[in-house]
């Protein structure tokens, strides 16, 4: 069964994908846009046939529950991005801010970038997952530069060189988890394969261990956008094309997050390593806080939902950091929730930008009474996005709030704070957009698809009234593995 | 010890270090772009000399990409850059020599602290190695701190990769090492295409990143 390999479909649609996307033509990228959905679709329907297969772990690939399940997030909200994208683009060609030979460009990144998120989810190898995190930011970077406005270079570059230094500080730290392993388990691939270092770990030596994990947590952390190391985020957010937004914030801080939990995982298995939750919980609720207290000066749209995804990520690492199966499972809900809330609210923003033709908040107005279905929507994502009930961020939210006042009540102080803070900002920005008299640009019509926004919406609204009974166990299991 | 493998090694690499300090002391663009190819020779060297000791040949592939690509191509291309943008003449000063250099020092200390306790097990070369290599990767992270212009912030992010390169070719037997030189190299090569060619000189004239800072964060 080796051959049947499903880990390989997974891996090799996106990138056959992006090598068939890189070929077609500028003139025909609307047919283009559909093969990068259907593709992506594919790679979906390979990512759920690892729950029929669970493959045996190589040297370089490998599967657990942990990985499968963000695996499978990624490739639907890759799917869900993809159909948003196609008609998102179809406006973009229409109004001619992109034309035939981007666009070619922009597909073939989009399923290379795809790619390399999934590859760094099932990496078992530590080298191989910091190459393609690196190819990640590579990607995602030249993407976000496509308008090739001032704006959009500045954001580039700060991103090249924020996350530049931000990955050679992580390949510092493999490097050094390297040499722990060595001295165990000998020269040679086995040294660097997550899985099978997990069973060594104990005997590394921790002074190593500790600062390798140091070196980890910046490196990667400034992917996920933890303050202080968050400067890129909103620039990258706000310039780039709105699909990109998207799947930046609901893919790739996740996965950045994934790479610090695998390393977290390390730490935990070895006594005398330094306890690795102190530093994420600082790390979390200073960016939680940060990016609470930013939301209310916020003038540009994508920008006050980039900082919304600041502390949100800042929330799940405060989870993880505190530990223990509660808050690990409330961290996993977070995760999936803002994934499909954010990236929801993203493809909603996207639209209203092409409508309105502005990113400015302040002439953004009366959305509900001009654009019904997208405002509604809109607003109610927004609302989902601030932590309001009925829907799952609520959920994942309260359960992270009692789990800290059942262990550390203290901290539970500023978590609630932020919380509160930044659903104000949410909730007064989310008012002056959605009500009140219409703005008077001219109201081009919209041929937006809002199916993969409802679907997103519907799915959180789903977990937060009822989570199936077979998904709780799954996250326990997960839960339980991060310790 | 006065072994001979441990000795080159332990020379090759503290010249690379030496020129890290070379590239925060040098204030003139190419000057700081002949320091830069130097120092990629030495890596190139360096690398060399671990495959011949740790009888690894992948290392010279290593040691190839870093002498082909960073000591020849890239100076080339960074000083046909600088020629055409007419930046050649430029002297960036953002922060005196000397606070630059005792903030150097500083940070080579720290280094030293921080890495020869924890090694102690290790072999002595590998210890050496990696203080010196966390040395180079911390000066590369200053000069990008103390320099404004595109050009020279880049020639600080590779001379940080140097020291990364360094540090994995020092550790026995580390598996993908020329993987990851690779990756980095074609990271660094987008890095510069894109100073070039998307049109950070068409768009702002000068490279001075002070300049591209104008609109940071908000649009009003």
């Amino acid at each position: 069964m080796q051959d049947l390999n499903p880990v390989y479909f997974v891996l090799g649609s996106p990138l056959l994908a992006a090598a068939v996307l890189a070929l077609i033509p500028g003139r025909w990228q609307i047919q283009a846009s559909r093969l990068n959905a259907l593709a992506a679709l594919a790679t979906l329907g390979a990512g759920c046939s690892l729950f029929a297969i669970r493959p045996r772990p190589t040297n370089f690939i490998f599967i657990d529950d942990f990985n499968i399940y963000l695996v499978v997030l990624t490739a639907f909200v890759g799917f869900t991005t993809s159909v948003f994208s196609a008609s998102y683009i179809r406006h973009e060609l229409e109004t001619g801010r992109l034309d035939g030979a981007k666009l070619r460009f922009y597909h073939a990144m989009y399923q290379a970038f795809l790619f390399t998120m999934l590859l760094a989810l099932v990496a078992n190898n530590l080298g191989v997952m910091w190459v393609a995190v690196e190819g990640a930011t590579l990607t995602t970077a030249l993407m976000i530069s496509l308008y090739r406005t001032r704006e959009a270079i500045e954001a580039a570059w700060k991103y090249f060189i924020l996350c530049g230094v931000g990955i050679a500080l992580a390949l510092f730290g493999t490097i050094l988890m390297y040499l722990a392993a060595q001295p165990v388990m000998g020269s040679g691939l086995e040294a660097m394969a997550w899985a099978s270092i997990i069973g060594h770990v104990g005997a590394f030596d921790p002074a190593i261990l500790n600062l390798a994990f140091v070196f980890l947590l910046v490196g990667y952390g400034t992917k996920v956008g933890l303050a202080p190391l968050h400067a890129w985020l909103p620039d990258a957010h706000a310039e780039g094309p709105t699909p990109i937004s998207a799947v930046l914030s609901g893919l790739l801080l996740n996965v950045a997050l994934y790479a610090v939990l695998r390393f977290k995982m390390l730490l935990a298995g070895n006594s005398g390593a330094l306890a690795p939750g102190p530093l994420m919980i600082t790390m979390g609720l200073s960016s939680l806080l940060l990016a609470s207290f930013m939301l209310y000066r916020r003038r540009d749209i994508k920008r006050l939902f980039a900082y919304s995804s600041i502390e949100h990520m800042g929330i799940i690492t405060f989870a993880f950091g505190l530990g223990g199966p509660l808050a690990n499972f409330a961290g996993l809900l977070h995760m999936t929730m803002h994934s499909l809330a954010k990236s929801g609210i993203f493809f909603a923003v996207g639209h209203i930008a092409q409508v309105k033709d502005t990113q400015k908040i302040a002439d953004i107005r009366g959305l509900t009474t001009g654009h019904p279905a997208l405002g509604w929507g809109f607003l109610i994502a927004v609302v989902a996005i601030a932590g309001l009930p009925p829907f799952g961020i609520f959920m994942s939210e309260f359960l992270v709030a009692t789990s800290t006042i059942a262990h550390q009540p203290w901290l539970a102080l500023p978590l609630v704070i932020g919380l509160l803070v930044s659903f104000g900002a949410l909730i007064l920005r989310l008012q002056g957009m959605a009500f009140g008299a219409p703005s008077p640009q001219p109201h081009k019509p919209v041929s937006a698809s809002l199916v993969p926004l409802w679907a997103h919406l519907s799915l959180v609204l789903l977990a937060g009234l009822h989570l199936p009974a077979a998904l709780v166990q799954w996250f326990q299991s997960v839960a339980r593995i991060l310790g | 010890m006065g072994n001979l493998p441990y000795d080159v090694a332990h020379l090759l690499g503290t010249s690379v270090l030496v020129l890290s300090f070379g590239l925060l002391f040098q204030r003139r663009i190419l000057g700081v772009l002949n320091i830069f190819g130097v120092q990629a020779g030495f890596l190139a060297a360096a690398a060399a000399w671990q495959a011949h000791i740790q009888h690894a040949p992948h290392l010279y592939i290593t040691a190839a990409i870093a002498l082909v690509f960073k000591a020849i191509v890239i100076p080339l291309a960074l000083r046909r850059i600088v020629f055409r943008l007419r930046i050649h003449r430029t002297v960036e000063t953002v922060l005196g020599v000397g606070p630059t250099m005792i903030a150097g020092v500083g940070l080579v200390g720290l280094s030293v602290i921080l890495v020869l306790p924890l090694t102690h097990q290790s072999v002595a070369l590998t210890r050496d190695d990696l203080a010196l290599a966390l040395s180079i990767v911390l000066l590369g992270l200053l000069m990008m701190i103390t320099r404004r212009n595109a050009v020279t912030q880049v020639v600080g992010f590779m001379s940080l990769e140097n020291g990364l390169i360094l540090a994995a070719v020092g550790v026995a037997g580390m598996p993908l090492v020329v993987e990851m030189s690779v990756a980095f190299s074609v990271m660094v090569a987008f890095i510069i295409f894109g100073i070039f060619f998307f049109h950070i000189r068409d768009r702002f004239d000068t490279l001075d990143l002070q300049s591209l800072e104008s609109f940071r964060g908000e649009r009003s």
